[in-house]
């Protein structure tokens, strides 16, 4: 189907699937079947294993293209968490598949992808997480998928996409002091919502983004998963290739949108003058600046400082920086979660974790640890945390009613210390 | 696939999230018999122990949004639910439910013509879903051929089963 669609530019989004789909070119609405460079799984990959082993395939496609992260519950917490450990280390075994990034050497697996060079510009890669759109920060087309498509992927190397419109995202200006990647993200939601990316690309371009450091970028298209996108990306640049020049497991076939490429809708912002932002409970839509509840004196029962989204070592620093010479406020559970056991060996190098448990905080070991509820800093009914991850519907921590406030790592610090939500830049 | 599948239906707001359809609690729980006993335990408290095989969920916008946990949709299989449909989903959903073997029908309008407990009849290929108490109707755009092809074989599980007896191979690189 070579030469489908009309004349003109394309975007990031269409330039990658049609690579990966053997194609000149294509347009939003056409079905490809894309040609996958990367499959990671994490324990959601032990769902994978039947479906693949049902489907008939002799041998997974491609061993070398193949990441297995576990992350949620590790080390296992549970003996339902130790099984599909057990179940991933085997299938592991059997298929040949060495890229398993196990306990003691794990970490979030968006993270363990992005640190170990797993996906290159121009890729199309694919997971088993919903936030495999923080990969699209390398210039690729990273998307979450379930098990049995991952099995699907497994035992044939790729998979039927619907090429999505491009949502377009230009940002200028600077951040001010006390303002982040995850206050600009949090303003985008504000503005798109929770459906206004729906599977579409969202494609981050301007001055403000190429300024930005590759961990930036990497909370930047993470959060394009709560904005309903299939994938988040940045076209790659000097500062891409330079993160990956000693990490690239594979060649890069790096492309960029066209000049005139063809957005379904372009959006503007000017983050100069931009305040620290909070997404309120119950979704990460509820954008509102921070200063709008600083008044109703906000109180917190826990501050998480973690997850994919905001977890590197930039964002421990930051929130070390502000800690230093403070206490976590009396009543308060202050949990940090660094995104891999590397970011965990750096911030022991730099004395970060001592400043936190100095300041009366736990420092637990790498995993999603808090964000999603289901393994340890579990909220109790009527509950509230202060947190650095992505998400805050009903339930998301723990109980039904509890309630999540998502903000920059800064400003959850912040919170710890004062005990309520409290503006960073009274720290800095 | 039946081309007309009726049933009874569930109704769920909109921005029923997968943490609300299946929590986090359960996630190390990979049997589809005890995933049941806990799906939309959140969302919809009463639907566990009630819902009867052929029942239809009609949900509101943006339906099965967040995480990429196909508990969800494998726990609706179990159960037997005829149809899921709502006036949007989320991408993720959407592919699991199709994958699992689900109709899965995107309808803008849907949710506000039923009602708890109302029979839906849904026209998988002629694109209209009809509540019977009420003769309102709305239509939708019927999923594209690929798609009627792996809900006719019975889910992916089945296609790529007699693709690959087929002699599908692995997409040269």
């Amino acid at each position: 189907m070579k030469g489908n669609g009309t004349d003109g530019g394309q975007t990031l989004a269409e330039k990658i699937l049609s690579r990966a789909g053997g194609l000149d070119r294509v347009v939003p609405g056409q079905i490809v079947e894309g040609q996958v460079d990367l499959a990671m799984m994490h324990e959601q990959g032990a769902q994978t294993v039947a479906p693949f082993h049902e489907m008939g395939a002799p041998r997974v496609w491609d061993p070398d293209r193949v990441v297995i992260a576990i992350d949620h519950w590790v080390p296992a917490s549970t003996e339902g968490a130790a099984v599909l450990h057990r179940i991933l280390r085997q299938f592991a075994k059997e298929q040949g598949l060495t890229h398993f990034y196990d306990v003691g050497n794990h970490g979030i697996c968006h993270q363990i992808l992005a640190e170990h060079g797993w996906v290159v510009p121009g890729d199309l890669a694919v997971g088993t997480d919903s936030h495999t759109n923080m990969l699209g920060a390398m210039g690729a087309v990273a998307a979450g998928i379930g098990p049995t498509e991952m099995a699907a992927v497994l035992s044939l190397g790729r998979l039927w996409l619907k090429v999505p419109p491009t949502l377009h995202v230009r940002i200028r200006g600077s951040f001010g002091k006390g303002v982040y990647a995850k206050d600009l993200i949090l303003r985008i939601l504000g503005e798109v919502k929770t459906t206004g990316a729906t599977y579409k690309a969202v494609e981050f371009s301007g001055p403000t983004i190429e300024a930005l450091t590759m961990s930036e970028r990497f909370t930047l298209c993470n959060m394009t998963t709560e904005m309903g996108a299939k994938c988040g990306m940045v076209a790659p640049d000097a500062t891409t290739y330079t993160f990956l020049e000693k990490i690239a497991k594979h060649p890069m076939h790096p492309v960029s949108p066209d000049k005139d490429a063809h957005y379904e809708r372009v959006i503007d912002i000017d983050v100069d003058g931009l305040d620290p932002m909070v997404a309120c409970p119950y979704s990460p839509d509820n954008v509102r600046p921070l200063a709008d509840l600083l008044s109703k004196h906000v109180k917190v029962d826990q501050v998480f400082l973690g997850s994919c989204t905001n977890a590197r070592i930039d964002d421990l620093r930051e929130g070390a920086r502000i800690m230093k010479g403070h206490k976590v406020a009396p009543g308060v559970r202050f949990i940090v979660s660094p995104a891999s056991t590397s970011i965990y060996k750096q911030a022991l190098e730099e004395g970060l974790i001592e400043t936190f448990t100095e300041a009366g905080g736990v420092f637990t070991n790498s995993s999603c640890s808090a964000c999603f509820g289901g393994n340890m800093g579990i909220l109790a009914p009527g509950e509230v945390c202060a947190s650095s991850s992505n998400r805050n519907f009903p339930g998301r921590m723990g109980a039904k009613d509890a309630e999540i406030y998502l903000l920059s790592p800064a400003a959850t610090v912040a919170a710890a210390i004062r005990g309520e939500l409290a503006d960073p830049r009274e720290f800095l | 696939m039946r081309e007309v599948i009726e049933g009874r239906v569930w109704t769920l707001p909109d921005d029923v999230d997968t943490d609300q359809i299946i929590s986090g609690k359960y996630l190390t729980v990979i049997d589809p018999n005890e995933l049941k006993k806990h799906v939309f335990e959140i969302a919809l408290p009463e639907f566990a122990a009630n819902a009867q095989s052929g029942d239809i969920i009609v949900a509101g916008v943006n339906m099965g949004c967040g995480s990429s946990r196909e508990h969800a949709p494998q726990a609706l299989k179990a159960i037997g639910v005829g149809a899921v449909i709502a006036d949007s989903f989320a991408r993720i959903y959407f592919r699991n439910s199709i994958n699992v073997g689900i109709p899965t029908v995107e309808a803008p309008g849907v949710r506000q013509i039923f009602e708890k407990g109302d029979t839906a009849r849904i026209e998988m290929r002629g694109g209209r879903i009809q509540n019977l108490r009420t003769g309102a109707s709305v239509q939708f755009p019927p999923l594209p051929a690929h798609l009627l092809e792996l809900l006719e074989a019975g889910g992916l599980v089945e296609k790529v089963k007699r693709e690959i007896q087929a002699g599908a191979t692995v997409s040269p690189r």
